[in-house]
């Protein structure tokens, strides 16, 4: 009798549910919905995207006028014409000038913090490489507008400052700083013994790098570059303030260009909600979704490959 | 009658490899190691035991002066490595390292291919002459076949080293070292990553390349050191505390502190 009224006493206790265990259960269905948010966000703004660009891709979009074209007039009031060659242009030469000079910088921040500074220096770049991230990009292109534009026009006896060459300046020095960090954690995951292994036979500290430290990390360094691309490309602000924004194949790092992202940022405000110039606004916002979601989606296969080697 | 003794003593520096003198190390504010005086002869294997944190890692390692890649190390005394004080200061770390190879614990081949692995000290060191892909070629079979391991993988020789097992990761490890002929080879626990086999495998290697090159080995494992060395060392709280011929020192060790250690008292 007794045995039964203890294990009674028992199962009523561990039936019991405390208070910590709603919290428990709580907590976990918060972390859950803010996990999945992140899916339904990107989900529910490609829906929406091309949702409004929709109109335009179904009747009047023809794919060699709209990449083949370089003409940009959608104020044309008898005949507008859509075709962002010229922006693609735009956006192309910007990025790819801004790479040739984030890529050795960047790289070379890496190497230096990751394999030569130790302690407190090692820990003050690093701080200060994440700041360097952290400046927002309308400051980068205030920059480009107020000290760069004068200096270009001054050194190199140029008419217009606001060119390729100081859009590439400012956002390869943007897309720097995420590159750097990307780039050290990969050289840091390169595993230590490897290092030992090139020293004991005698390599130079260089030679170890070179030889054995750069060919065990290039998928994460190329993940780097990679997404240092993608930020060129979807970096708005700055290019809009700093390349001119005028609708011109370039010629020389000279020219002023428009990019795709400041052509939207510019004329959306300005175009009537539905009508053709803002459905072919949207169809730019869908062609650019879908470059940076596929570069950013190789460069963290990329350095997912790495990790599971 | 002087100059005897003199032709003597050289003869008996001749068949030294290694010589530590009043060798004291600190890492920062600790130190590891009190006054290593060490010959360790030429053409033998010698090995190295203790109980952990004794310092037979740190003495190896300050040998090709690995260790100072901590950039904390602090060293007194001196090392001569047949007869040259490698801590002189005209001394070239490149030159030291060529000399003297090592094989650590874990294997630890380069993320290269089997080939890339075994010619990469070589790339490094043998300048002075250029080199067609035959030579290279020989290199590497000669290399591999003194680790008996070339009929194992001369088919795959641009296959990535990582492929191996464990065991012969650890044979390669030891073939890359042979290219530039060192004269030394230091080994730190050069099996305590294999199974059984695996450590058979390579102590008989180990055992083959004696004569040619002179072998000092650290190992956790008392009976390894029996059988797969010529002289013992036992080392205790950073000293040396006993060298002699494994056979004897196993047999009629001459301290208590070798005595109560190899019997398993502590340790």
């Amino acid at each position: 009798m007794t045995t039964t009224q203890t294990r009674e006493a028992m199962n009523e206790q561990f039936d019991r549910r405390t208070l910590d265990w709603y919290i428990d259960k709580l907590v976990e269905i918060i972390v859950f919905i803010s996990g999945i948010s992140a899916i339904i966000f990107v989900v529910g703004i490609f829906v929406f995207v091309t949702m409004e660009g929709m109109g335009f891709l179904f009747d009047s979009f023809s794919f060699s006028e709209f990449f083949g074209s370089e003409y940009w007039e959608p104020s044309d009031e008898d005949a507008p014409e859509y075709g962002i060659l010229a922006l693609i242009a735009g956006t192309a030469s910007v990025t790819g000038l801004a790479m040739l000079i984030a890529i050795p910088f960047s790289l070379g921040t890496a190497i230096y913090i990751a394999e030569f500074s130790t302690g407190k220096t090692r820990e003050y770049l690093k701080v200060l490489v994440e700041l360097l991230a952290a400046i927002p990009s309308v400051v980068w292109g205030f920059i480009g507008l107020t000290i760069m534009n004068p200096l270009i026009i001054e050194i190199f006896d140029v008419p217009v400052g606001l060119t390729v060459l100081n859009a590439g300046i400012i956002l390869g020095l943007m897309a720097a700083p995420i590159m750097t960090s990307i780039a050290e954690d990969a050289l840091k995951a390169v595993p230590d013994r490897y290092r030992e292994a090139a020293e004991a036979l005698g390599a130079t500290r260089w030679q170890v790098i070179y030889k054995t430290v750069l060919p065990a990390a290039k998928n994460g360094l190329l993940g780097a570059i990679l997404l240092g691309v993608g930020r060129g490309f979807g970096e708005t602000m700055a290019v809009l303030m700093a390349t001119g924004h005028a609708v011109n194949i370039p010629g020389s790092v000279f020219d002023s260009v428009r990019a795709l992202t400041a052509t939207i940022a510019a004329e959306l405000g300005e175009t009537a909600v539905g009508s053709e110039h803002y459905q072919v606004l949207f169809t730019i916002g869908i062609f650019l979704f879908l470059i940076t979601f596929v570069i950013n989606l190789t460069a963290d296969l990329i350095v997912r490959g790495i990790k599971n080697q | 009658m002087n100059t005897a003794t003199a032709e003597q003593t050289n003869e008996n520096a001749n068949h030294y490899a290694i010589q530590s003198k009043k060798l004291n190390l600190w890492y920062g504010a600790f130190q590891a190691l009190f006054d290593i005086d060490l010959d360790i002869k030429s053409g033998i294997i010698t090995s190295l035991i203790g109980p952990s944190g004794c310092g037979k890692s740190t003495f190896l390692r300050s040998i090709n002066r690995i260790n100072e890649r901590l950039g904390y190390v602090r060293i007194e005394g001196g090392i001569h490595v047949h007869k040259q004080n490698i801590y002189a200061d005209d001394v070239e770390l490149i030159q030291v390292r060529k000399q003297i190879g090592m094989v650590f614990q874990r294997p630890n081949p380069l993320p290269a291919t089997i080939k890339e692995n075994i010619l990469f000290g070589h790339k490094l060191h043998m300048k002075d002459k250029s080199y067609s892909s035959a030579d290279y070629d020989d290199i590497v079979e000669s290399s591999l076949r003194q680790v008996l391991l070339w009929d194992k993988v001369k088919d795959k020789l641009n296959h990535k080293a990582i492929s191996l097992s464990l065991e012969e990761q650890q044979k390669l490890c030891i073939a890359r070292l042979l290219p530039v002929k060192p004269n030394v080879l230091l080994m730190d626990e050069p099996c305590s990553a294999l199974d059984p086999k695996g450590t058979a495998a390579v102590e008989e290697l180990i055992w083959e390349l004696r004569g040619e090159y002179s072998i000092l080995m650290v190992t956790h494992n008392m009976a390894q050191a029996r059988r797969a060395s010529d002289e013992c060392i036992f080392m205790l709280m950073g000293k040396v505390v006993e060298h002699q011929k494994t056979d004897d020192l196993f047999v009629v060790p001459k301290c208590k502190e070798t005595a109560d250690y190899i019997e398993g008292r502590y340790g």
